[in-house]
């Protein structure tokens, strides 16, 4: 809104998607599993498969959780900024709707962390 | 026959306001460009009362007699090896993290008052943050005199200012200096002076003050007794400055206002560090977070508001989140810290039975339920070798810069506090509500946040690898991870093996 300054600012968007050599971020976040103790950040291909995401990059931080390998898939009920939704695996994230710094939040029901504690 | 010799208050007048004059050949707005940008109106400088009417003569004499004594503890204190009369090694994580990430503080409070101390147009004022600039220049000076002992004996003291502008969680006190320095000289000194030095310091400075004598380090003690005469006359400025800018235009409160609300959260969100370093880092900590929090904000802050209400200033906005956060902060930041040490420039170390049974009395509601098991199950799996860092980077707040690690504290403490704007087309993410107003304010700035989790994926930091990373930090291998079987600790063991064996002889 307001630009307090003497001489203005000059025009830097210190995160903008060009930035990235391609990719784009994308935050991750599993509810209910506090372990991990804030959302995962991860520089992904737009053009990345859904699937790819769940297959391969998810499971390099989170499969430190016991809970991770019990996750039935068809039952993760997913949120992208903000949005119930639910993502066609075989298409990218970008045509999943997924873009520059989403955050997807994910929800395993029946598996509430470590002894049911939402760890 | 008049005498000589001057009284104090006309020694006062000629030392300062005489210093000063009124330009002819240059506008007065030439020579004194930056005060007026910010909307503070200004009618009467010479409203202005220094607290403490003091002269740089008298100024001199006081701190060199301050210096003699700091620094002939600081001599004995190593020809003494007092190194070895810590509670324990581990203690030094503490010292770590105020090296790295309050020591730089001081420094660039020193380049924001010297700013000042040539910009602020009333010569009573710019004296007085000349004296403060000198003042913070010495703080910084002799933290790193009085640390450098330790950094003879254990690792991780290095090179604090390298690390400070690069290492992933010292962006959250550099954000906060650099959001203060890059403001107007109003809004820093309001920032510096008042929210941080007045209304929150001695969240700071008591705890780890008596936390460093709780813990048989006399250095850091006298450090602190030194620099202790210099906050008190810091904080009576930033009182000062807000009841002048008050009393000179009722156009100015909204504004004072609204720098109140900024920087209180900005700075009470950087304590969450000091909190995380009083409840785990100390050895034996003399007082809780949340103590320190009840007595130092919600009884001395309430009273002072409750002052300044005749103004019209009213308390912080989301102060009342603040007082609720007080019961978690600690545990949810040493969580983040314990799951990423081994990318931190100190060691981590799991609480012992002994410190558990004592978060658990001082935090009732909170630690058994949320916090305990976490630190249980790391225990159980170090134990059992099966214990792993966290793999990936944090997510972190656009503006305080802080790992999303804070909860919803007031509805649900397990659920992470998620809030996003939009700005030109991109998502910014933030913390807390207080943060997202912040930004909201003047997206333009914030915008340019150097987040470091971002940085290392557009490849600025060193390479796309942790140790490549940690190079490009300055850390070595032996500043970070488990403070069990580190040098450090190798090193503690050995000392007071020999000492027993000693006792016994």
């Amino acid at each position: 809104m307001a630009v307090i300054a003497k001489d203005g600012y000059i025009d830097l968007v210190r995160d903008r998607v060009e930035n990235f050599h391609g990719n784009q971020l994308v935050y991750v976040g599993w509810d209910d599993h506090l372990l991990f103790s804030a959302a995962q950040a991860f520089p992904l291909p737009p053009e990345m498969p859904f699937q790819a995401l769940v297959s391969d990059v998810m499971p390099s931080v989170f499969n430190y959780h016991p809970d991770f390998r019990k996750i039935d898939w068809s039952t993760v009920q997913w949120v992208v900024d903000g949005v119930k939704f639910e993502p066609d695996m075989g298409k990218s994230l970008k045509d999943n709707g997924v873009g520059h710094k989403s955050l997807i939040r994910f929800k395993t029901p029946g598996l509430n962390g470590i002894n049911g504690t939402r760890l | 026959m008049p005498s000589k010799k001057l009284n104090l208050r006309k020694r006062y007048e000629l030392l300062t306001r005489g210093m000063g004059w009124e330009t002819t050949h240059q506008k007065m707005d030439d020579v004194f460009p930056y005060d007026t940008f910010e909307g503070i109106k200004i009618t009467d400088w010479d409203k202005w009362e220094d607290p403490f009417r003091l002269t740089m003569d008298a100024y001199w004499k006081f701190q060199a007699e301050k210096e003699r004594k700091l620094y002939a503890v600081i001599d004995s204190f190593a020809q003494n090896n007092g190194q070895t009369n810590l509670a324990d090694a581990s203690y030094l994580s503490a010292i770590k993290l105020f090296i790295t990430g309050v020591t730089p503080i001081e420094y660039a409070a020193h380049r924001g008052f010297a700013h000042l101390g040539r910009h602020f147009r009333g010569d009573g004022a710019r004296i007085a943050c000349q004296m403060q600039a000198i003042d913070e220049l010495r703080h910084q000076q002799t933290q790193v005199h009085t640390i450098s002992h330790y950094n003879k004996h254990f690792d991780g003291l290095h090179d604090p200012f390298h690390q400070f502008d690069r290492v992933w969680y010292l962006s959250v006190p550099k954000a906060f200096s650099e959001d203060a320095l890059s403001a107007g000289p109003f809004e820093f000194i309001t920032s510096i002076s008042f929210a941080f030095e007045y209304v929150l310091t001695n969240l700071l400075f008591v705890p780890f003050m008596s936390g460093a004598a709780y813990n048989g380090d006399m250095a850091t003690v006298t450090f602190g007794f030194s620099a202790q005469s210099d906050e008190s006359r810091h904080m009576t400025l930033g009182l000062e400055i807000i009841k002048f800018m008050l009393e000179q235009h009722e156009d100015n409160l909204p504004i004072v206002q609204r720098w109140m609300d900024k920087h209180f959260w900005r700075a009470y969100r950087l304590l969450a560090l000091v909190a995380t370093m009083q409840d785990y880092m100390l050895t034996n900590s003399p007082m809780s977070w949340k103590e320190a929090w009840d007595v130092y904000f919600v009884e001395n802050g309430g009273a002072l508001f409750e002052d300044l209400s005749r103004y019209g200033l009213r308390m912080p906005k989301y102060h009342e989140l603040a007082t609720a956060e007080a019961d978690h902060i600690s545990h949810q930041v040493w969580s983040v810290f314990c799951s990423l040490g081994n990318a931190t420039g100190f060691h981590t170390f799991l609480p012992t039975e002994e410190k558990m049974a004592w978060l658990s009395e001082k935090y009732p509601d909170t630690f058994d339920k949320y916090y305990r098991p976490r630190f249980e199950y790391w225990a159980k799996q170090q134990a059992e070798g099966t214990f792993e860092f966290q793999k990936g980077l944090p997510q972190l707040c656009q503006v305080c810069q802080v790992p999303m690690v804070f909860t919803e504290v007031q509805t649900d403490p397990m659920q992470i506090s998620y809030r996003v704007t939009e700005h030109g087309g991109d998502k910014y993410h933030f913390c807390s509500d207080g943060c997202k107003d912040i930004f909201e304010y003047e997206p333009e700035k914030y915008v340019q946040a150097w987040l470091p989790v971002h940085q290392i994926y557009q490849g600025n930091c060193g390479g796309a690898t942790i140790p490549e990373v940690l190079e490009w930090y300055k850390f070595s291998p032996d500043d970070t991870g488990d403070y069990i079987g580190s040098r450090d600790h190798a090193r503690w063991q050995e000392w007071k093996g020999t000492d027993a064996m000693v006792k016994q002889a």
